[in-house]
């Protein structure tokens, strides 16, 4: 039922989301702690800078990160130098772009976990002789472990679902940056609604089993004791 | 027991907007040494400070001849590297660990030898073996502490510090832990820095006491003088009164009385079924005594004890007058009222009748 193009636009969603969130997790790990713990008068600005992407229309995101990336812009300019090319439409541009399009899903879980991490368990590992870096691995980590399943499976299909910032960044090139959501966009372009159907129960399907995943996970650690 | 050098000299100094704890301090090396204050007295900000839990404390310590800050050469050993054990109040066991994996986090960083072994001591010391794999929220309120308790020692620290470690249990948890602190009091040779607002437990667990008020230390020496000193107020208002220590003598079945032997004298107390010889405590509050200038002819009170008034001073109300009275060469404070003290002229060397109506046996 699903030609190869489109199994190819699948797969490709995957590989997209897989290398974004995991980017995403180890960024989102620092920036996430800072903003846990931090009393600087630049919390509130970072931390709304972190969200803009949460209410900015994907067009506007793409539109800037494109004119970023371009020949002209710093990202462009930086990318030359460095012998990498330019990044638009580019698969390492829609990673980019997805990084910074997910990276609230992926820091406010995080955040939130770190916070409720309290001072008391730093505090008692510290009098346990466990340096910060150690404490951070082995008391704040497995404490905020339901943090990073969140982040990861939000970072993730928050970025499968994403359209609008692909069309702007990496257009419509197969087996490059043609993802799913592109696809069926074309699928219904060309009135082809049967494959769009096929693809589009596809990322229903795969949308419902992430989510039951996650809040099977939740249910399971609230009904443990 | 006795003659050596303060072993923690402390001179800590840390500001908040409305609050400044400024503590200088020459404690023992030995024993327990209680911290005791109202609450925002300053008591957790200092033990705090001691274990290097806050940063912005300025200063200076040093325990066992060693400095572990500062703040004019600079020195600040951070926390995870000063040999202490800390109990926190409310414990902040893990909640990712079983009770054995607790024991073991601070056991294996401290490098013990052989912990494993250790661990098992120590849990079956504190009574935690049937507990070991259970997970902190599993556990009551008691076990918690007790399982915090061990986490600390199992470091094997040069300065243990608790932060109330009783408080907010119910009756029967105070009772299940009370005697593992006795025990740690005649085991553990690190001096234990032991901070609580109650002074039942001071009285009961405390070789010596350090009284903080607003941030500063206003009393600090051995216990039982710290007590009775009436010149250095520890402004502990209606639990005024004095501890002594002696031994159970005779136990009488008839009455169900057991005497109690102190240095100068004895009292008949109720007898509370420990053996005879055993050590204990007696905790006499200020307004159980009162003066007589003649022994009472027929009274109901029982322990009538002779001594010499050695201070008077005034108390928290202006009707009211605390009096040291020495028994041989230990002491009472009376709570009596000022006019009594002009009726009787009660003056330094008055011999008086000290008659003690309650005194409570604390462990």
């Amino acid at each position: 039922m699903l030609s190869h193009a489109d199994t190819q636009a699948l797969l490709l969603t995957l590989r997209l989301a897989a290398v974004t969130t995991a980017i995403l997790l180890v960024l989102a790990t620092p920036a996430a702690w800072w903003l846990a713990r931090t009393r600087s008068r630049w919390q509130a600005p970072v931390s709304a800078l972190v969200a803009l992407p949460l209410v900015l229309p994907p067009t506007v995101l793409g539109f800037y990160l494109l004119v970023a990336m371009g020949p002209h812009g710093p990202v462009g300019a930086l990318t030359t130098r460095l012998g990498l090319g330019l990044l638009p439409f580019t698969f390492g541009g829609l990673v980019v772009a997805s990084v910074v399009y997910s990276l609230p899903f992926v820091v406010q879980p995080l955040q939130n976990a770190f916070a409720a991490v309290g001072q008391g368990q730093l505090d008692a590992a510290a009098t346990l002789r466990a340096a910060p870096l150690d404490t951070f691995l082995n008391v704040v980590l497995p404490l905020a472990r339901p943090g990073y399943l969140t982040a990861g499976v939000l970072g993730f299909a928050h970025t499968v679902g994403e359209f609008g910032v692909v069309l702007m960044i990496g257009g419509n090139i197969p087996g490059a940056t043609r993802v799913a959501s592109v696809q069926i966009y074309d699928h219904v372009e060309a009135l082809e609604y049967a494959q769009a159907h096929g693809l589009a129960a596809c990322l229903v399907v795969f949308s419902f089993v992430i989510l039951l995943l996650l809040y099977g996970s939740r249910h399971v650690r609230a009904v443990r004791p | 027991m006795g003659n050596t050098a303060p072993a923690i000299t402390a001179h800590l100094r840390r500001t908040w907007p409305g609050f400044a704890l400024d503590a200088a301090l020459d404690l023992p090396g030995h024993g327990i040494t209680a911290l005791f204050g109202a609450s925002g007295s300053g008591k957790t900000t200092l033990l705090r400070a001691i274990a290097g839990l806050d940063r912005r404390t300025t200063g200076r310590l040093a325990v066992g001849g060693e400095t572990w800050q500062d703040a004019d050469r600079g020195v600040f050993v951070p926390a995870w590297r000063r040999p202490v054990g800390f109990v926190f109040q409310d414990a902040d066991l893990f909640g990712h660990l079983d009770v054995r994996g607790n024991l073991a986090f601070g056991a294996r960083r401290a490098g013990i030898a052989d912990p494993d072994r250790r661990i098992d001591e120590v849990a079956a010391r504190l009574g935690l073996e049937a507990l070991l794999e259970r997970r902190p929220g599993t556990l009551s309120g008691g076990e918690r502490r007790r399982a915090a308790i061990a986490r600390a020692l199992l470091v094997e620290p040069r300065l243990l510090l608790m932060d109330e470690p009783l408080t907010g249990l119910d009756d029967r948890s105070r009772h299940e832990i009370m005697p593992w602190l006795e025990q740690l009091h005649h085991e553990t040779r690190a001096p234990i820095l032991y901070v609580s607002h109650a002074l039942d437990e001071v009285a009961r667990l405390a070789d010596h006491l350090v009284v903080l008020e607003a941030g500063t230390v206003t009393a600090s020496g051995p216990l039982v003088e710290t007590l009775a000193a009436l010149d250095r107020p520890p402004g502990l208002g209606e639990e005024a009164g004095v501890v002594l220590e002696a031994v159970l003598g005779e136990r009488d079945a008839t009455w169900h009385l057991a005497r109690f032997d102190f240095a100068g004298g004895r009292l008949w107390l109720p007898d509370t079924g420990r053996p005879s010889g055993a050590a204990v405590r007696a905790r006499i509050l200020a307004r159980d005594v009162s003066l007589a200038l003649s022994p009472p002819a027929a009274s109901s009170i029982l322990n009538v004890l002779p001594g010499v008034v050695e201070d008077v001073a005034p108390d928290t109300h202006p009707a009211l007058a605390l009096v040291r009275v020495r028994v041989g060469p230990s002491c009472l404070v009376a709570r009596v009222s000022r006019r009594s003290t002009a009726q009787l002229d009660l003056v330094a060397g008055r011999e008086v009748w000290a008659q003690v109506k309650a005194a409570a046996l604390v462990g």
